[in-house]
């Protein structure tokens, strides 16, 4: 019991999602219910993606502001080449190309994230804050503002479709999950991550090689936000110029929820599925109950700040005081 | 000799780098446009970034103090929305009244929050940004507000009129930047937000409140933005309730490439002011040349990151990071 409350205070979230479910349990009857959890899964599965990924940069005491870009550069590229003349015979094949384009994309820009932060010194936030603005530009020049539409059924029924009784997206975003936490508790590389993040001077004294240690963790990144990107294409059978705007910003919030530090060394990717589904089940309960979206701003606004407070009461225990 | 004078060419070039790179830009421009350096485009590129750069000059106090606020682009909103809707209701002056003091008061938050509670500046303003886009909504139902009497409305003046022939949104930057100019560089106070961003223990230990330059540095940082609501809101005579998003970021953008360290401790208001011209300017240049709107993002991207880059480069003595 103790040990149960122990973990609890060092990560508030689950305490807050339990909260949160028994409320929604109790005060709508279409909540708890199997379809409905489903829907969750799959709508929390985009920025889930990407925050797998943002756990890992933010552990290494970067962060990355781009990756909204990604999502709409990825998802421009997967609906505008299925459509492509060339492959217009290739049948599903056509998929291939697209798939392959736009998850090179993703790498290429995470790639290229990393090896400024790596050659330049230069600090991530400011990096990729110029990224942010750089690849929405580009998706902007490759789409010349349009939208795009599906050329291949096959690609928009993989959106909806099913694993056994579960929806394919859930699938995916449930596997990558585990494969990140894999390569974050169980490997060398995942190991570093935290030597890299706790303190860069000794990790460098330790025989690390940072830069191209933290380039990889941007492309890891870089591909998890291509797939996301992709994911919600095959959702909507389309793209958009402005998808993904603002995601950088909730793809944080889930992540700090999750209990990683911004300063890097610590956090883990059971905390980030905590952040990610706090945010889905209160989207998705607040809608059951038809309270507006913008409502939800707040509460996450308020809740993101609340954690952050918490955290500082229960874990910081011997710093200064409040003092004005 | 002739080495030291090589020396000295040198270290000019690297400290005066972003001066140096504005005024080719701005040649550039002239020799390939002729109607970039007329008196009516100039009074134009600095009529629009007269809105980025009163909100800069605030952030740039928040960024010196080792802080940031990523809360401006959704105050925009919120100022806006309220200096338009209040002015049919209560007449211009209390409305101007009740934005700034709303303002003041979410700047407020803010500096509690990050200088009392000592909680981190980034994810503090990033819940507030989010909190606050949301109370916007909630306040507007979703709808877009607008004057009624616009050719009527002395309230015209501060986006459209203009004071001895000099466009009033001009001047209001002018005169707030000379003063935050004086406050910063010349007073005790300036002094205090140098030495909290540069060293806070340092700056504890000699006796200085470090919470209430903090609180200070939040809450003339979101008066700026009231000021900039009034002169959008003005302007428009009208407002969207998210005219604001991606705001935060600009600003930033444009205080980072002014020169303005994120680390805190270092940085000016005429470093803020070059910052924003520059933008300005490619903006517009770019414009003129032909290119779309979407093309400035791109060279946005690359300015920023070479900015910052040769500045940190200039200031360890080699080009590419030290660490492996």
């Amino acid at each position: 019991m103790n040990r149960t409350l122990r973990w609890l205070s060092r990560n508030p979230i689950w305490g807050f999602i339990l909260l949160i479910f028994v409320f929604f349990s109790l005060a709508n009857p279409f909540f708890f219910d199997l379809q409905n959890f489903e829907n969750i899964l799959v709508q929390t599965s985009t920025i889930g993606l990407i925050a797998l990924g943002m756990t890992l940069v933010m552990i290494n005491g970067n962060i990355d502001l781009s990756v909204g870009g990604i999502v709409a550069l990825s998802a421009s590229l997967v609906v505008d080449i299925q459509g492509w003349e060339v492959f217009a015979g290739w049948g599903d094949w056509q998929l291939v190309p697209a798939v392959a384009a736009a998850l090179l994309a993703g790498v290429a820009l995470g790639a290229l994230n990393g090896l400024i932060v790596w050659w330049t010194g230069v600090d991530a936030f400011i990096v990729t804050l110029g990224a942010m603005l750089g690849i929405r530009g580009l998706v902007f020049v490759y789409t010349k503002e349009q939208s795009f539409y599906a050329a291949n059924f096959a690609f928009s029924d993989f959106g909806s479709s099913n694993i056994g009784p579960l929806p394919t997206l859930a699938v995916v975003f449930l596997v990558c999950a585990l494969l990140v936490h894999w390569l974050l508790s169980q490997t060398v590389h995942g190991r570093n991550t935290y030597a890299v993040g706790g303190n860069r001077q000794a990790a460098v004294n330790a025989g690390i090689r940072i830069g191209p240690h933290m380039m990889v963790n941007f492309i890891i990144l870089g591909f998890l936000a291509a797939l996301a990107g992709m994911t919600l294409a095959s959702q909507m059978g389309a793209s958009t110029p402005t998808l993904g705007q603002d995601y950088e910003l909730w793809v944080i919030t889930a992540v700090v929820l999750g209990g990683t530090k911004l300063t890097g060394g610590a956090g883990n990717i059971v905390g980030t599925l905590g952040g990610v589904l706090a945010i889905g089940i209160l989207r998705n309960g607040m809608n059951l109950m038809q309270v507006p979206a913008f409502y939800v701003l707040v509460i996450l606004g308020v809740i993101l700040i609340a954690v952050l407070f918490l955290d500082r009461q229960l874990n910081r225990k011997g710093q200064e005081g409040y003092r004005l | 000799m002739a080495e030291e004078r090589l020396k000295s060419a040198t270290r000019i070039l690297t400290q005066r780098g972003i001066l140096i790179a504005f005024i080719l830009f701005m040649v550039g421009f002239s020799v390939v446009s002729d109607r970039f350096m007329t008196p009516d485009n100039l009074q134009a590129v600095f009529r629009q970034a007269a809105i980025i750069g009163v909100m800069a000059l605030g952030v740039t106090l928040v960024v010196i103090c080792g802080n940031l606020d990523l809360s401006v682009g959704s105050l925009l909103s919120l100022s806006t929305v309220l200096v338009v809707d209040l002015h049919d209701k209560i007449g211009p002056i209390s409305a101007i009244a009740v934005t700034l003091l709303a303002a003041l008061a979410v700047g407020a938050v803010n500096g509690l929050l990050v200088g009392v509670a000592r909680l981190n500046s980034l994810i503090v303003t990033l819940g507030m940004l989010s909190a606050i886009q949301g109370l916007t909504l909630i306040y507007t139902g979703g709808q877009n507000v607008d004057i009624q009497n616009q050719d009527t409305t002395w309230f015209a003046i501060f986006g459209r009129g203009a004071i001895l022939g000099v466009p009033t949104q001009i001047l209001i930057f002018v005169v707030l930047a000379v003063v935050m100019h004086v406050v910063l560089a010349h007073t005790p106070f300036g002094r205090r937000v140098y030495a909290s961003g540069g060293n806070p223990t340092a700056a504890v230990f000699s006796g200085i409140r470090r919470g209430r330059v903090v609180l200070a540095t939040y809450m003339i940082s979101a008066f700026c933005t009231g000021i900039a609501a009034i002169i959008l809101g003005s302007r428009v005579m009208g407002s969207q309730n998210n005219v604001g998003q991606g705001y935060e970021l600009l600003v930033l953008s444009a205080v980072i490439l002014g020169g303005t360290s994120l680390l805190g401790g270092s940085g000016s208001i005429a470093k803020t002011v070059i910052g924003v011209l520059i933008l300005g300017f490619i903006q517009n240049g770019l414009l003129l040349l032909g290119f779309a709107y979407y093309v400035q993002w791109l060279v946005t991207w690359v300015v920023i990151i070479l900015a910052v880059w040769l500045d940190i480069a200039a200031k360890r003595g080699r080009m590419f990071s030290p660490f492996a």
